[in-house]
Formats: structure tokens, C-alpha cells, sequence
């Protein structure tokens, strides 16, 4: 039997949103990768997938993306790879000149505010998002979060890059204050494990690393240790 | 379950949302919010019902483009209907979805709009499908849908398990729209859930304020 539908009119849109919002704000950006961190009392404990695509072609199956800006601060680099390394290398440079003149050990929030200057001034240009994670001696264990466009906010817990997405869910109902360094170890392995299983961009191991006033420990969950959650 | 970023570009009205369908132990539970939004700037209705009931224990719930959800459902009723009184019995949970698919495929090029089909019958007892926006035809245990079910991929994967009791099924299909509504800016107002068994069918409506909350809210 044949039948004719209507389609729903798409020609006349009184919020057409092409006008109201620039093209660049309407585009999917895919920044294929899972990357978190958690504070918890006495330190942090941050966590990132090892997956670096080029297109469909896994470039870097085993990426490191904790990378070190000082001795108890790290920052999750998500985005492009090039941009993420360039900015991370610049905040490095200038975190430590900074450390040496004040003869002190670096504030997070300094840290974080350099990446946010960086990622603000350059943001037409630039596709990173970064999540700065570390312990300081006035503040404890932070985490700040500076997604693309530059701007910087404290959370307790973040998340970021396209794998993030699919555990916001996990975390919003998961995170508790007060939970302890290993609580924190088990939360980022779970969340990571799922996000790595629904995001194709994210894959690999799971990186962790907890910076504490005593120092770093590092840990790696290879693929078949990883937590599985498989319903089929 | 693809991601269902087409919601973003429909025009006109749209149900940016979140739907679910999930079994239990004796039944099935399907859900949604209650938003239609029209390109994400503006709510047209925060009480929409997005639960149609095509039969007396099959129902389906809609997403993407209203329009054609309302007008793809209103022929599938119709169909389902005929079919159930020719066959002088209770239509199969199956055949529901697979009128659904029938429409949404042999008229993809013009629609847009994605369906969960869930109910019981007497063959098989409560099952779900998904008929994705191609026409696509997926049975599984449970399944999420819409743009605010990417968020909550995470914890429906890490929560679910198979032969649930009626009341952990609630908690979590409860939970994982109040998850969703909560990150996704195109779902909201209440939440809708029907409970699906032998026996009957049981609609619950959830108010925002009597929804879960979690640590930051």
C-alpha cells in the first residue's frame, strides 16, 4: 500500500542557527582521545588513554599524554598533538623560569593560568584542550580545566577530549567527595575503560598517574587488564 | 546505537532528547524526557510526550524530527492495528518494529527520525528493538537513544545488567535520564517512563525537582 509522508518543512526556520552563530562554532571537533583527572585529599590523581590517530590510522598506539610541567604538576593534553606538545613545551619553559625567580615550588593555579594565556591569546589558532592536574603546598591537590577557547575553571573531577563525552553519565553518578587515592585509581580506570570501549578515537592503555606532597607514582592498566563491561 | 548528532541540524520542530527502552526480569521499562526544542535555542514544550502507545503492550518512544516521528507513529498505529485484527491476536513486538523499520527505511531519503520499540507479547516476553535513522533493525536487552544518550554511554555499559528486578530497572532507567538531562542541554523538563508486563502497562512521571541529584548539583 502505497502511502505519501509529509516531511516536516525545512526551508522556512525563523532560528535558522546559520545566522546567529558563526560556522566555525557549528563544526563537530573530534579531539580523539579520553583524558581525566580527580582531586582527592592530599593530591590528585589524573588518567588518559594512548591512542594518537591520523585520520583512521592509529600513529601512536602506546602515547604518553601525562605530560610533566613540573615536579608535582602534570597537564592532560587532548587535541592536536603538535598544538597540545607546543604549548605544553612554552608553559614548561616558563613555569620553570617563574619556579627559579620565586625559589619556590610552583602554584597549580599558576600553572593553569599560563596554559590559559597561551590557549586564549592563540585561540583561532589553536586546537587544544588541556586539563592541568598537581599538588601544591598552599592549595593541596587541584585540577584545573582549560578547554578550547581559553577559558580556565577549578572542578573537583574533569573530563575531556571526544572520548569524554560517553562518561559524563559514569561520572557524574560515580565521583564522590572524600574518596581516597585508591578510590580515585579504581574510579579513572573504570571511566576510562568505558569511554576507550564506545570512543573509536580512544584506545590502547590506560595511563594513571597520582602526584601526591611525596611525589609521583605511575601506573599502567594494559588493554586485557582493563575492567570490562561487555553486555552482548 | 549510533550517535545521534543529526539533531543538531534538523529544522524546525525537534525532540533533541533522551530515550531509553531497558528489560527486566517479567517486563520492560521504556523512558524519556519530556523537551522539544527548536534548533536548541528555543523550548517549545517542556511537557511533550514522547511515549506513543501503538498497541495495548507495545510502545515506542521518538527521536529527531517531531514532524515526522508523529506522522510515521499515527501510520504505524493504524498498520499494527490492522494486522492485530486480522491475525485475532496481540500483535508480536517484532512486527511493531518491523512496520517502524518498513516506513523509516522505504522513505529514508525524506525522514529523519529515529525510533525504540519495546513492549511483551506471549511469544518471546518483553523485548527492545532500536530502528536507527537508515532503517536499521537491532533487537538487544536494552538500548539508549537520542542526543543526550551519548552521555550517559558510560553508565548505562558499567550499571546494566540482564534479569534486573522490577525496582532496580526503575532506579536505573531513573538515574540515566536524570544523568542525561542533566549534561545534555536539548533534554530536560520531566521524566516519563512506562512499565511494561504481562499484566498491564504502568506510566510513572518523574517531576525535575523529584529527580536524582549527584555530587554537584
Amino acid at each position: 500500500m502505497a502511502a505519501v509522508y509529509m516531511s516536516a518543512n525545512r526551508s522556512e526556520n525563523a532560528f535558522s542557527t546559520v545566522d546567529l552563530v558563526p560556522e566555525w562554532a557549528q563544526e563537530e571537533v573530534s579531539t580523539g582521545t579520553t583524558i581525566m583527572a580527580v582531586e582527592f585529599d592530599g593530591g590528585v590523581v589524573i588518567g588518559a588513554d594512548s591512542r594518537t590517530t591520523t585520520g583512521a590510522y592509529i600513529a601512536n598506539r602506546v602515547t604518553d599524554k601525562l605530560t610533566p610541567i613540573h615536579d608535582r604538576i602534570f597537564c592532560c593534553r587532548s587535541g592536536s598533538a603538535a598544538d597540545t606538545q607546543a604549548v605544553a613545551d612554552i608553559v614548561t619553559y616558563q613555569l620553570g623560569f617563574h619556579s627559579i625567580e620565586l625559589d619556590e615550588p610552583p602554584l597549580v593555579q599558576t600553572a593553569a593560568n599560563l596554559f590559559k594565556q597561551t590557549c586564549y591569546r592563540y585561540r583561532e589558532e589553536l586546537m587544544a584542550g588541556i586539563i592541568v592536574a598537581g599538588w601544591d603546598k598552599r592549595r593541596g591537590g587541584q585540577v584545573y580545566t582549560v578547554p578550547m577557547g581559553g577559558m580556565i575553571v577549578r572542578q573537583p573531577v574533569s573530563v575531556g577530549g571526544s572520548g569524554s563525552s560517553y562518561i559524563y553519565g559514569f561520572m557524574d553518578s560515580n565521583y564522590k567527595p572524600g574518596m581516597t587515592k585508591e578510590e580515585c585509581l579504581h574510579f579513572c580506570t573504570q571511566a576510562l575503560a568505558l569511554a576507550m570501549e564506545r570512543d573509536g578515537s580512544s584506545g590502547g592503555v590506560a595511563r594513571l598517574a597520582a602526584i601526591t606532597e611525596e611525589g609521583l607514582e605511575r601506573r599502567v592498566v594494559l588493554g586485557n587488564q582493563l575492567p570490562k563491561f561487555s553486555n552482548a | 546505537m549510533e550517535i545521534d548528532f543529526m539533531d543538531s541540524q534538523i529544522k524546525g520542530v525537534s525532540t533533541g532528547t533522551t530515550i531509553l527502552a531497558v528489560t527486566f526480569n517479567g517486563g520492560v521499562i521504556i523512558g524519556s524526557d519530556s523537551r522539544a526544542s527548536i534548533g536548541g535555542y528555543y523550548v517549545s514544550s517542556k511537557t511533550i510526550n514522547k511515549l506513543i502507545q501503538v498497541h495495548d503492550r507495545i510502545f515506542c518512544c521518538i527521536a529527531g524530527s517531531l514532524a515526522d516521528a508523529q506522522a510515521v507513529t499515527k501510520a504505524a498505529k493504524f498498520q499494527i492495528s490492522f494486522h492485530s485484527i486480522q491475525m485475532e491476536s496481540p500483535p508480536l513486538v517484532k512486527a511493531a518494529a518491523s512496520v517502524l523499520k518498513e516506513l523509516c527505511y522505504n522513505n529514508k531519503e525524506e525522514l529523519q527520525a529515529g525510533f525504540i520499540t519495546a513492549g511483551w507479547d506471549r511469544k518471546k516476553g518483553p523485548q527492545v528493538y532500536t530502528v536507527a535513522l537508515g532503517g536499521m533493525l537491532l533487537s538487544q536487552p536494552f538500548t539508549i537513544g537520542g542526543s543526550g544518550s551519548t552521555y550517559i554511554y558510560g553508565y548505562a555499559d558499567a550499571k546494566y545488567k540482564p534479569d534486573m528486578s522490577r525496582e532496580e530497572c526503575l532506579q536505573f532507567a531513573t538515574n540515566a535520564l536524570a544523568l542525561a538531562m542533566g549534561r545534555d542541554n536539548v533534554s530536560g523538563g520531566v521524566a516519563h517512563l512506562v512499565v511494561i508486563t504481562e499484566e498491564g502497562v504502568e506510566h510513572v512521571v518523574i517531576p525535575g525537582d523529584k529527580l536524582p541529584k549527584f555530587h554537584d548539583e
